[in-house]
């Protein structure tokens, strides 16, 4: 059993689009959305929810206003600006801080400190997870909440779910759709898995970000491929991004050429390859076919 | 005016929108700082070509264990929300990566065992392109700690006319870091079912947040109407449609600013700010 992940430094590039098709291509496997903050492989593979499950990565503090003293401790020792006073609506002053739960962090340390005992240090269910069927097979996805940190946490959780549907039903792949960047939720996504693809666009900005992201891989130790989406767009910068991959121990695993056929699929709910027998799904397959090969 | 390019698809033309935006008021005359905030990914420069002239390294505190003084007793482990300190046996371990720099274990530590030392996670860079001042951060390859550099170029921001910033995408942490202190954010999209997904995410912290804000379409007749259908119903203003013109991605593959490479856009980056301006003033009454 082999995962595989799906990211690109840069935003934009055609994960998501990509990683649709290899459901479609790939046999016995089950897929995983890691791009638990904006996930929208679920978009094309259409799943049945079988189960839904609250996701707590962390706590929050609160102040219970009946038995706050106010006296400010809390404000002064917050390293993350998250306790003020409130301006009140009604231009009476407000007797107690609050604590804006977008920028608490959840440290505790209010809570340790507060001579009154007044603030609540508690659970917060800061997302959902997803375990569904789809046409392709079994899917894990999640959905992270606004503003909430943790993204690692969640990542790591859909992940391991994932690896327990592949246990058990005996599947060959798990395929993780990953999210743009290179911070938590990236390093979450690839630490650990046996091969990663990056999906990238011939532009300066891709080919910037993918120097940054090869960085990342190479730091964990995990193969690493590459696939140039849009290619024609600018075939010289192509040839550079492969190039400069190969320099540094990434191999390119094909090239996929710009096609609004992976637009249409996307408004048609289904992944490329089912949406068109044409070139651009010649392209994906053997992308595919690549990785495979990869993994032998 | 602070206004924050966000959105929360990638890929939706946050860095064109924010770079074109940026030297067009500076030919319009005003002055104009933008701050890259997406710092695992900063590409504003590839565009504007800024002149560098500070470096400066981006830290945030650690703890350190004076060893002569502990006595093992675990409590900088309880008191740790991150399991970025441990005690096992008689020795404490340290994960600095997981560490959010909360100051709970050295100042719970009964031996006055800890203090705290910076350590380097990224680094801000400060310079100039064609009179506008830029600021852009790069947090270090394998740190986790988006937010602390991003605060740390935000506060590299004078008081221009236009503070412009581009954030990274997404709507979790680092985004609120970024756009947080914005009087007004442009979310861009594209119009497809993977941008009205996203978009709707975005708008739902943007609303969270209580900043103003409207939608510029990028790439606005690839896909179908279900974005322009959704600003509709939810009141949100479209202040710029760009076209899925192949020269822009063209020019921009080469690093090439649209207004430059493609002088007739122009107007309606000017439009587009001229509208942002009275939505903004309106939004202040």
């Amino acid at each position: 059993m082999k995962e595989i992940v799906v990211i690109s430094g840069k935003g934009g590039t055609g994960k998501t689009s990509i990683v649709a098709s290899f459901a479609a291509l790939a046999d016995k496997k089950v897929m995983a959305d890691c791009d638990v903050d904006a996930a929208d492989l679920h978009l094309v593979m259409n799943p049945k929810i079988h189960q839904r499950k609250d996701f707590s990565g962390g706590k929050k503090a609160r102040i219970l206003n009946d038995e706050c003293i106010a006296c400010d401790q809390c404000i002064e020792e917050c390293r993350f600006d998250a306790i003020s006073y409130p301006s009140s609506t009604n231009g009476n002053t407000v007797e107690t801080p609050y604590i804006n739960p977008i920028f608490c962090e959840g440290c505790g340390l209010c809570v340790r400190i507060c001579p009154a005992e007044a603030i609540a240090f508690e659970d917060v269910v800061n997302g959902e997870w997803y375990i569904s069927e789809t046409n392709y097979g079994p899917m894990v996805h999640a959905r992270l909440g606004m503003a909430e940190g943790n993204s690692g946490k969640l990542v790591s959780l859909v992940r391991q779910e994932a690896r327990k549907i592949a246990d058990r039903d005996g599947l060959n792949y798990i395929i993780v759709d990953g999210s743009p960047g290179i911070g938590c939720p990236v390093i979450a996504s690839v630490t650990g898995s046996d091969l990663v693809l990056v999906v990238t666009e011939p532009t300066l900005s891709g080919q910037h970000d993918l120097l940054r992201v090869s960085q990342l891989t190479k730091h964990f130790g995990i193969p690493t491929l590459i696939c140039v989406n849009k290619w024609d767009l600018n075939p010289d910068i192509t040839e550079a991004i492969e190039t400069e991959a190969r320099e540094s121990g990434v191999k390119p695993a094909g090239r996929v050429r710009y096609d609004n056929a992976i637009t249409k699929a996307q408004i048609m709910k289904t992944s490329v390859i089912e949406y068109t027998g044409g070139a651009v799904s010649e392209d994906i397959k053997s992308v595919w076919r690549n990785i495979i090969y990869a993994l032998e | 005016m602070k206004l924050a390019v966000a959105s929360g698809k990638g890929g939706t033309g946050k860095t064109t929108i924010a770079t074109n935006l940026a030297l067009v008021l500076t030919q319009m005359g005003q002055a104009v700082q933008l701050l890259d905030c997406d710092v695992e990914e900063p590409n504003c420069h590839i565009f504007l070509k800024p002149d560098i002239e500070v470096s400066s390294a981006v830290t945030v505190l650690r703890p350190e264990v004076i060893k002569e003084k502990c006595t093992s007793c675990g409590i900088c482990q309880e008191v740790c929300e991150y399991s970025a300190i441990i005690v096992v046996k008689d020795t404490v371990l340290t994960f600095p990566e997981l560490c959010h720099s909360c100051g709970a274990c050295s100042m719970f530590c009964p031996e006055d065992a800890i203090t705290e030392v910076p350590r380097q996670v990224g680094t801000v860079e400060e310079g100039t392109s064609n009179g506008i001042t830029f600021t852009h951060g790069l947090l270090n390859i394998g740190e986790l700690m988006s937010p602390a550099v991003i605060s740390s170029v935000k506060n590299t921001a004078d008081e221009p006319d236009v503070l412009l910033i581009d954030s990274p995408p997404g709507t979790s942490c680092p985004v609120i870091e970024a756009v947080k202190d914005a009087e007004f954010v442009l979310l861009a999209t594209e119009p497809t079912p993977f941008g009205l997904n996203d978009l709707e995410l975005a708008v739902g912290m943007v609303r969270e947040l209580n900043i103003p804000f409207a939608v510029a379409i990028n790439r606005c007749d690839i896909g179908n109407e279900v974005v322009k259908d959704y600003c509709t119903r939810e009141h949100i203003a479209v202040v710029l449609e760009i076209p899925d013109d192949r020269k822009i991605a063209e020019a921009y593959s080469r690093g090439e600013m649209v207004v430059n490479a493609l002088p007739t856009y122009e107007k309606l980056f000017k439009d587009c700010l001229e509208y942002i301006s009275k939505l903004h003033r309106n939004a202040n009454r």
